[in-house]
């Protein structure tokens, strides 16, 4: 432990974390860009930057850390017109854009620059002029809105251990794309949409969820219906019907992170291809019913061929997708009701 | 699973047989991949190339279904080179004579001939895993679905028992189940010989137990496993099959089989949410609600109860599925289907369960339990089997290798192994707009040199023909195949797999032989 000086305040503090994760226990916004306590410090964004007395040039809070007697500023006047310096240079390369980009998840350097209130580039920035690849279903890469903040590296690296992207290029000219700059493909990509939820730009975003208003979602949170994985994630829901998928945080199994089918399955939930009322089949084709028709009929049908053949002429197969509440009236159907241990599942795997 | 997927990443060893864990369970097979970056070794025992076997220490590339006999080499060497657990055989397990004289015929060399697996890296696969404390085992559908699946599980059980490998942190013996619920399902009963919690429907004590909760007379017999019913079906036993949620003439094998069977019942009854293959065959359709329409609960491979929870109405008029099981009940006259909703089902489950009995809606309101979780104060089981067996003394049960049910032969050459790839799930995702144009297309995965053989290129259509049917399909060329084996899975209803799969079955758990077929292959254009 080592005592310094947060903001004025005293206090006693672990030597081993940086001046950022103490900063923010201690319920001080200091923004960063480049920072993720997911991955390892990459302190390549310098939003984060501080005041420490007697130094001359600011430190980069994420990866500096305290020492005894430290006096540190979070927001001091030289640290704001940093802040801003170099939110005024992103924006300066930035399309013009940058205030009207929807975003549903992360998109910080947008609201950096309305806190930090530099609302356009003063420099008369070079704009870089690479093309959208848009060629998979999953999500656009803009490199233009990309200010290498190297969060999507990181995460493919790092969480996904897939290394698809990485920098290339140099200076000016660098920018993020993929071994031989391909577009993003199943060829060169897991499709797992990581870098996507990390970005905190409109240089990546999800096909599904572009143009949609965050304001608009209602978050619900659930479980993934595929693997035997569970991993939880919030459906994004707008006017009741459901857009796209988030991960959350703090999820036990599968913290933020999440898989193609996971990430992007939801379309299904409103295909035209549900069915929508019962059907009984008439002469070989299918006619609609009402349930109450649908019901009656499997009444009187189950009736006689009980009374017929037993039981044990009744089976049922429940099933590994549905959920356990579903699965126990089930078989209680079969055991309790109709009097057969005739249930089972598909596919015992 | 008998241990957390959170233990994974501190695993020293990571013993993955039959498991491609890295498409079938993405985030698994993450955190597999992070545990490597972090330093443990990884042996994979996996007929293909995967992902998780090129990073491993040692790649196993045995033959298709050998499994028991790699398995059983491996106990050989164990014990010949005394690396066996002594203390903990003798205090926690019983049968170690009769395994130690089954494994003796599994010599290195008796093994080699079937597996094709050499006495050096199965020497050094053994070792590994036998001296190394944290050390666990993963299988998924690749052990399982074999007529010899519930023998190569026991197999394993005995590999784990033999060097004191289960009842602990970072070890034990990891099922990861293929489908979200598998895990819920079996709990919940949904089998022909287990009441829920798995307790054996023929025993008096448990059905009277069961009879007490119901309040009415059950049957004293088990009952029939799906490959009994479709032949049950056929022998007029059988007249009328209620399927909820699953579209067996599309996901089990044989589909010509499945097909006939199920078109000849009297009354056939389909819950789902499509109109899917089975369901065009049904007298009775009844529209069925997605996951984002309910409330309940999806129980992991980890065990771990989490909650699915309603976000958007159903479409206009279709009913839960509950709803419509309790509807059917109370048309016929029985009592006890008085449910008010998903959590009032779930408040009898856990009366009925005691691993259930601690865990309520409002305990897994943020993160979910694992269960054993007897009571309400109880923190649910990171792992199981801690100082002792559920079942008291663990039993080692000698297992003998049987060659698979279907061999190649001149007529048919190749051998066909099926799975899943990342970005589908059986054959619902194939719905989804976006995941379909992701990965539209079947793409057999063939050799280069077979495709050399075959005059094939990558943008060929292959027909695949076994003794069952015949479909065509895309193909894509890799050495992640051997040489006489493809690997298709059973994804897309445009090249339907299972017309080609063999119904035998594995004689306990009745698990179809998906993996091993004989197939032949032609250029088709
Ligand atoms: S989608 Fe996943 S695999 Fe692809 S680049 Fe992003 S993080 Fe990497
Ligand atoms: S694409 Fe986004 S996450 Fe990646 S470096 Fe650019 S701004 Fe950062
Ligand atoms: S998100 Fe992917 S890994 Fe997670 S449960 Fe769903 S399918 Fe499995
Ligand atoms: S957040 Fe510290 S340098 Fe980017």
């Amino acid at each position: 432990m080592v005592s310094i000086t947060l903001n004025g305040q005293k206090m006693e503090v672990s030597a081993d974390k940086s001046i950022l994760e103490i900063s923010r226990e201690n319920g001080i916004d200091v923004p960063t860009l480049c920072y993720n306590e997911k991955l390892k410090a990459f302190s390549g964004c310098r939003m984060c930057v501080v005041e420490i007395a007697g130094r001359k040039n600011l430190a980069a809070s994420c990866s500096t850390k305290p020492l005894e007697g430290m006096v540190i500023q979070t927001h001091s006047d030289k640290v704001m017109k940093s802040r801003r310096d170099i939110l005024d240079l992103l924006i300066s390369n930035h399309p013009k854009d940058l205030f009207t980009q929807v975003k549903v998840g992360n998109n910080k350097f947008q609201e950096y620059a309305k806190e930090y209130e530099v609302l356009e580039g003063s420099y008369e920035g070079e704009k870089k002029n690479y093309e959208i690849d848009s060629a998979n279903a999953a999500y656009y890469r803009d490199p233009n809105k990309c200010i290498l903040c190297g969060q999507c590296v990181s995460v493919c690296d790092q969480i996904q251990i897939s290394h698809t992207i990485d920098f290339l290029g140099k200076g000016f000219n660098t920018k993020v794309g993929t071994a031989f700059d391909l577009p993003i493909s199943t060829d060169n990509c897991r499709l797992c949409g990581q870098c996507v939820s990390v970005c905190p730009t409109g240089s990546l975003i999800h096909k599904q969820l572009a143009n949609i208003e965050p304001e608009k979602i209602k978050k619900v949170r659930t479980t993934c219906p595929f693997c035997g994985t569970g991993c939880n994630f919030d459906l994004n829901v707008v006017d009741d019907k459901v857009v796209g998928v988030t991960p959350i945080e703090d999820a036990t199994v599968n913290g933020a992170s999440l898989c193609v089918k996971g990430r992007y399955h939801s379309d299904m939930i409103s295909s035209k291809q549900r069915l929508t009322t019962p059907l009984i089949k008439k002469d070989g084709v299918f006619v609609e019913a009402t349930y109450d028709e649908a019901f009656d009929y499997i009444a009187t049908k189950i009736t006689e061929i009980k009374d017929k053949y037993g039981a044990d002429s009744i089976t049922g197969l429940s099933s590994a997708r549905c959920t356990n509440e579903d699965n126990f009236i089930f078989q209680k159907l079969f055991r309790a009701g109709f009097g057969t241990n005739n249930v089972d599942h598909c596919a015992r795997t | 699973m008998t241990n957390s997927i959170g233990e994974i990443e501190d695993n020293d060893v990571l013993f993955i047989i039959g498991s491609n864990a890295t498409e079938a369970h993405p985030i698994i097979g993450n955190k597999m991949k992070k545990a490597v970056q972090k330093g443990s070794k990884l042996i994979v025992i996996d007929p293909r190339k995967t992902e998780l076997a090129t990073m491993a220490k040692y790649h196993l590339r045995l033959k298709s279904g050998t499994d028991a006999a790699l398995v059983n080499g491996l106990m050989h060497i164990i014990i010949e080179e005394n690396w066996q657990d002594e203390d903990y055989i003798n205090e926690r397990c019983t049968g170690y004579e009769s395994l130690k004289e089954n494994v003796a015929k599994y010599t290195p060399e008796v093994v080699e001939e079937i597996t094709g697996i050499g006495k050096d890296q199965l020497y050094k696969a053994a070792k590994l895993y036998a001296n190394t404390k944290k050390a666990g085992i993963f299988y998924t559908l690749g052990i399982t679905e074999h007529t010899t699946g519930t023998d190569n599980v026991m197999n394993l059980a005995n590999l784990g028992m033999l060097t004191g490998h289960i009842g602990f942190e970072n070890a034990g013996i990891n099922p990861l189940r293929g489908q979200n619920n598998v895990q819920g399902a079996c709990d919940m009963g949904a089998l022909p010989n287990y009441f829920p919690g798995y307790k054996a429907c023929d025993n008096k004590d448990n059905i009277e137990i069961f009879e007490k909760h119901w309040g009415v007379k059950l049957s004293d017999h088990l009952g029939l496993r799906i490959p009994e019913m479709l032949d049950g079906i056929v022998d007029g036993d059988v007249k009328a099959m209620y399927v909820m949620g699953e579209d067996p003439v599309l996901t089990d094998p044989d589909a010509n089989h499945v097909r006939k069977a199920m078109s000849s019942l009297d009354l056939l009854i389909v819950q789902n949410i499509f109109l899917t293959e089975t369901a065009k065959l049904a007298h009775v359709v009844l529209p069925a609600t997605i996951y984002a329409e309910k409330d309940g609960t999806f129980t992991n491979t980890e065990r771990r109860v989490q909650r699915v929870r309603k976000a958007v109405e159903p479409p206009k008029g279709v009913m839960l599925d509950w709803v419509m099981v309790a509807e059917i009940a109370k048309r016929l006259g029985y009592k006890g289907f008085d449910y008010t909703s998903a959590e009032d089902i779930f408040e009898e489950i856990r009366k009925t369960m005691s691993t259930y009995a601690g865990i309520t809606y409002e305990r897994i309101e943020k993160d979910g339990l694992q269960w054993g979780c007897p009571t309400l104060d109880s923190p649910g089981s990171k792992y199981l089997h801690s100082g002792e067996f559920t079942r008291g003394k663990g039993l080692m049960l000698p297992i003998e290798y049987l060659p698979p049910a279907e061999l190649v032969d001149d007529e048919y050459p190749v051998l066909m192994n099926t799975g899943r790839i990342l970005y589908h799930y059986n054959v619902s995702t194939r719905i989804s707009e976006t995941l379909d144009a992701i990965s539209p297309v079947e793409r057999v995965e063939i050799h280069p040199e077979d495709a050399k053989k075959y005059d094939l290129n990558k943008d060929s259509i292959v027909r695949v023909t076994s003794r069952r049917g015949s479909v065509t399909a895309n193909i894509k060329i890799t050495k992640r195949v051997q040489p006489g084996t493809i690997y298709m899975t059973f994804h897309f209803h445009e090249s339907p797999v299972n017309e080609l799969t063999n119904s035998a079955y594995d004689p306990v758990t009745k698990t179809a032989e998906y993996k091993v077929t004989a197939v032949k292959i032609a250029k088709e254009a």
